[in-house]
């Protein structure tokens, strides 16, 4: 058996040695299973990282799937240097969410399910990235995905977290709905699922049209921007963000692993795959673009004003996940997949340090009633800092170098490049605040939650702080590899990503670079700045402001009523359609009226025809005779003539 | 000699006073003697038939009938008592059980 087929299958063979036996036998052992398959995953994808590090890509056919005439579907792989580097994102995140939720989920009922769905899911992605041809990346899209609804709804006895599983899942539908058609569109014009047979003929696409209700579209922006409906749908872009923020309802590990670092970022993912497409279309490149840049600064600006500690996390990674599409659209997939690769170590600290505080304060969310956590929780405190100074942006941590490698290369991008950038820059700022709103809210200043609270507070065990501190040396050292030119190092990262993902070609001078890196430095350091003046010098200042601007305050405390104008334009009709038109008349008269009818009828007939049946011998006397008579009668005529 | 023609009407009136006392009456031995009336009536006309087409068949079918009619009056007997030690009742009108 090869070593790279061994990478997704070990978590495959864990999740059905626990789904199996975990009730039964294994219980509160689960997590040897699950750990040990993902650790051995981790080993092999980085003996796999330095094969390709020397310069080795791999691409074959393991398995022919569905074979039907000509049409062949196979499972396959491919693993080149991006899939070298989400290999490594995937299982080293895994395996440290594996090993923090051996603490965080200590003594839950459902203990041998989460590893068990935890490792489906590890095998699901890994499927997803090492996938060589379209359909497996499907087919890893969608069983992500169904883990992910696992995962939400996880405590299922709670309603809000069964109906996020469920919101996760619908709102997955619109997007991927989109994603399939592209599947077939590109099937059917090129005749191809492989990436290199599609990628070989993308070319004789070009200046194609297709008409669509008396429109010529241009095709290959049309398969782009169909694949890109897929990527908007999980990696949650306007408009269907909606659903990460509501995931937080899973246990913290899986917002960690799911809804920060892994199958969120397939959407960037599947965009720098299909760089090829989605660069030969100027269109979709701009729409991508802006929906990111959008995206990122909207859901920046909601997070300034929550309160739930997940959920401004949640709105992050939107963010965040907003820059790398951001990146792809500005023809700076390298720089994209940069961030995806530095985003995952952050946000994952930044999630597991709110698990941490969540299991201090006996599940409270709120950072309104945290404060004065510093000296309860060192490890945590100092942990949650580094990540909150990484996603800021500050100089020599992982985030800036990824940050700023996107925003240097939005500037270079002519007059969408520039707009971008200063978005980007805008939301630069704003996520150093709200990083450090949370900082200086739950950790420093007094404790303002209950006195038993107080009393139960404590730094978490061992198997969750080790995990944080590994994640926080990712989070300060992973940007290392991308040290740009202009700072002395050799952006070692982008020129590994040529091959696949290209570098766009940039002119301008270090000067104009040092330029655009001080701006954002100083916008990061500005957030931070005036977080601290709010939150921690004079904590009246947000209370008068809200007050002052109370439309914008409650605006954003609703997140601009998105998920009421769904409600409002979708959820209701649905509904009035369900109860008004299926159940009432399709159900309700049409299909209860068959149902119901057949046998109604059957029973009256019955009812006319047992009357025949008398009782009196007389009358069946008198029936068999007047019958033989009518009988012969006719007998008789008929041999008459 | 007697012609065909008078032993089928014969026959036939025989017949006809087995169906109708079958029908009218509601006695159930007098109904199984009606029975028997109208079997006997065929038997008539058949042993004439035979007698005129000089042939043996329509005797023998006659034997038949008669060892028929014997077990079915038999076996009608048998219904009878049973019927009447369980309900005391030989009137039809009175057994009508199995009305639907």
């Amino acid at each position: 058996m090869d070593k790279y087929l061994l990478i997704p299958l070990l978590p495959l063979i864990a999740f059905t040695i626990n789904i199996i036996f975990g009730k039964g036998i294994i219980k509160e052992r689960a997590h040897w299973i699950a750990i040990l398959a993902v650790l051995g995953s981790f080993a092999i994808a980085v003996s796999t990282l330095i094969e390709v590090l020397n310069g080795k890509t791999i691409n074959y056919d393991v398995y022919s799937w569905i074979v039907s005439g000509s049409f062949k579907v196979t499972v396959g792989f491919l693993i080149d240097q991006l899939t070298a580097i989400m290999l490594i994102v995937v299982t080293s995140v895994s395996l440290l969410v594996h090993i923090y939720s051996v603490g965080y989920m200590h003594g839950d009922k459902g203990y041998y399910r989460f590893f068990a769905y935890l490792s489906l899911f590890t095998f699901s992605m890994l499927m997803l990235v090492m996938g060589n041809n379209l359909l497996q990346l499907y087919f890893g899209w969608e069983a992500v995905g169904l883990c992910s609804y696992f995962l939400i709804g996880f405590w299922y006895e709670k309603k809000s977290a069964s109906d996020a599983g469920k919101k996760a899942f619908i709102v997955n539908r619109f997007g991927d709905f989109g994603f399939g058609i592209g599947v077939i569109m590109i099937f059917l014009t090129l005749g191809a699922l492989h990436y290199t047979d599609i990628f070989a003929k993308v070319g004789t696409l070009q200046g194609q049209t297709i008409n669509i209700l008396g429109y010529n579209i241009d095709l290959i922006t049309l398969i782009a921007l169909l694949l890109f409906c897929g990527a908007v749908g999980k990696s949650a872009q306007i408009p269907l963000h909606v659903w990460l923020p509501d995931a937080m309802e899973g246990p913290t590990p899986v917002s960690a692993l799911i809804h920060a670092a892994t199958m969120v970022t397939a959407g960037v993912f599947m965009v720098a795959r299909f760089n090829p497409i989605f660069s030969l279309s100027e269109t979709a490149m701009n729409v991508v673009a802006l929906t990111g840049a959008i995206t990122s600064l909207f859901a920046a600006t909601i997070a300034l004003v929550q309160n739930d500690i997940k959920r401004i996390v949640a709105y992050s990674t939107v963010s965040q996940l907003g820059y790398m599409f951001l990146a792809c659209g500005v023809g700076a997939y390298g720089a994209g997949v940069f961030h995806l690769y530095t985003h995952a170590y952050f946000k994952a600290l930044l999630f597991l340090g709110a698990g941490s505080v969540m299991h201090a304060m006996a599940g409270e969310l709120d950072i309104q009633k945290m404060g004065g956590l510093k000296k309860h929780m060192p490890v945590t405190y100092w942990t949650f800092l580094i990540a909150s100074l990484s996603i800021a942006g500050i100089p020599g941590l992982a985030g800036f170098f990824s940050k700023d490698e996107i925003l240097w290369l939005a500037y270079n991008h002519g007059t969408i490049g520039k707009i971008v950038w200063l978005m980007g820059t805008a939301v630069a700022a704003l996520t150093a605040f709200y990083s450090f709103r949370i900082i200086f809210m739950a950790f420093h200043g007094k404790f303002r939650g209950t006195h038993e609270q107080e009393h139960h507070l404590h730094e978490s065990p061992k198997a969750m702080t080790i995990p944080l501190i590994i994640l926080a040396i990712g989070a300060i050292s992973a940007g290392w590899v991308g040290i740009p030119a202009a700072l002395g190092g050799s952006n070692a990262i982008a020129h590994f990503f040529e091959p696949v993902l290209g570098h766009p070609h940039v002119t301008a001078a270090h000067e104009e670079e040092f330029m655009v890196m001080s701006i954002s430095i100083v916008a990061a350091i500005g957030g931070i700045f005036v977080s601290w003046i709010f939150y921690s010098l004079k904590p009246e200042i947000p209370k008068t402001l809200a007050a002052k601007f109370k439309g914008i305050y409650t605006t954003l405390w609703n997140k601009y009523y998105v998920d009421e104008l769904y409600g409002f334009i979708i959820v209701r009709p649905t509904k009035w359609i369900a109860s008004n038109i299926l159940v009432a008349v399709t159900d309700g008269k049409i299909i209860e009226g068959i149902v119901n009818g057949v046998p109604q009828a059957i029973r009256n007939f019955g009812e006319r025809l047992r009357k025949l049946q008398t009782g009196h011998l007389q009358h069946y006397a008198v029936s068999m005779a007047i019958g033989l008579f009518v009988i012969l009668t006719l007998v008789l005529i008929a041999a008459g003539r | 000699m007697v012609p065909l023609d008078w032993y089928i009407g014969l026959s036939a009136v025989i017949f006809v006073i087995g169906v109708v006392g079958f029908i009218i009456r509601r006695n159930i031995l007098i109904m199984l003697m009606s029975v028997e009336l109208m079997l006997n009536s065929v038997n008539i006309s058949l042993v004439a038939f035979s007698h005129y087409l000089q042939d043996l068949r329509g005797q023998i079918f006659v034997f038949f009938i008669i060892t028929v009619a014997a077990a079915e009056a038999a076996i009608g007997l048998a219904i009878l008592v049973a019927l009447f030690k369980n309900k005391a009742a030989v009137h039809t009108d009175e057994i009508t059980e199995m009305k639907g």
